[in-house]
């Protein structure tokens, strides 16, 4: 199925993968008493402070990560993804770890279980961070900065 | 292991999967999402309004219940103050996001599509969060 008028966009995958991430976030909500948070997450395994998650907890998570994306992709017969070079990575990398840090979670963290659950800190950060991306984005392409292949 | 280990596991590989599924582990869509102003593609709303659906209604059920189902007690955000650090955070955060299209779920996940790229991307985020943690010590 496509959208009218935008016809990259897959919709229903594009649902069906939200519900399976909104799923995944309620089995830590509900299982462990956990906001599934993966900059938080990523940080508390890394021993760099973050969620309040077991550190074994917090590994066997990051790790289903890839096992979930290899899962589909299998099934899919290969995913398509274009990565930007090895320095773009790592300005974004870097400002992404940084960001993440001080405004204490990312797109899961704030995205998902926070508004979901009507945060204003969440709300707040998660407007911030699109309109942040967006004017990035907007700004690149003024530019002519092209960095994906 | 412990009884963490095992649900924690079950979240990973669901949160992984509903990356990949939703298109969100090929940084081309997602900075196909934050190309408000070009071409624009709406996918990521989907992801996200699905997740947050069904989130929703989990949040309801944490109302009834006193404890979570495999732990002693719910350890959630209590804060409700916005501060200068959280939404200088978030900018900086969504900086990195557009430059490169990915978050830190995809980038983790995408180590099995695109592992170089993805460990690049994964090892720049950590050494970011060190020096967030060297520039402001370990809280007490």
């Amino acid at each position: 199925m496509t959208l009218p008028g935008y016809p990259e966009a897959a919709p229903l995958a594009g649902l069906a993968g939200g519900v399976l991430i909104g799923l995944a976030a309620a089995v830590m909500l509900l299982g462990l008493g956990r906001i599934a948070g993966v900059s938080g997450i990523a940080a508390k395994a890394a021993g760099l402070g973050g969620s309040g998650i077991a550190r074994g907890g917090a590994w066997t998570f990051l790790i289903g990560l890839p096992l979930g994306a290899l899962v589909v992709s299998l099934a899919q017969g290969g995913i398509a993804a274009s990565f930007a070079s090895a320095p773009v990575l790592v300005i974004a990398g870097l400002l992404v770890g940084i960001g993440t840090r001080l405004g204490s979670g990312c797109t899961s963290g704030h995205g998902v279980c926070g508004i979901s659950r009507f945060s204003a800190r969440s709300i707040v950060a998660t407007l911030t961070f699109m309109a942040a991306g967006i004017a990035t984005v907007a700004a690149m392409n003024a530019l002519g900065l092209e960095v994906l292949p | 292991m412990n009884r963490t280990t095992l649900p924690s596991l079950l979240s990973g590989i669901l949160f992984g999967a509903g990356l990949a599924l939703g298109g969100m582990t090929d940084p081309a869509r997602v900075r196909g999402f934050l190309d408000l102003f070009g071409a624009w593609d709406p996918t990521l709303a989907f992801v996200m309004g699905g997740a947050v659906i069904v989130m929703a209604v989990a949040w309801r059920m944490v109302a009834r219940m006193p404890q979570p189902w495999l732990a002693e007690a719910f350890h959630l955000p209590t804060r409700a103050d916005l501060t200068p650090r959280l939404i200088g955070g978030a900018a900086l955060f969504g900086m990195g996001w557009g430059i490169a299209g990915l978050c830190p779920g995809p980038g983790i996940a995408a180590l099995v599509i695109e592992p170089m790229s993805a460990a690049v991307f994964v090892a720049a985020m950590l050494v970011g969060m060190a020096a967030v943690r060297l520039v402001e010590g370990t809280p007490a």
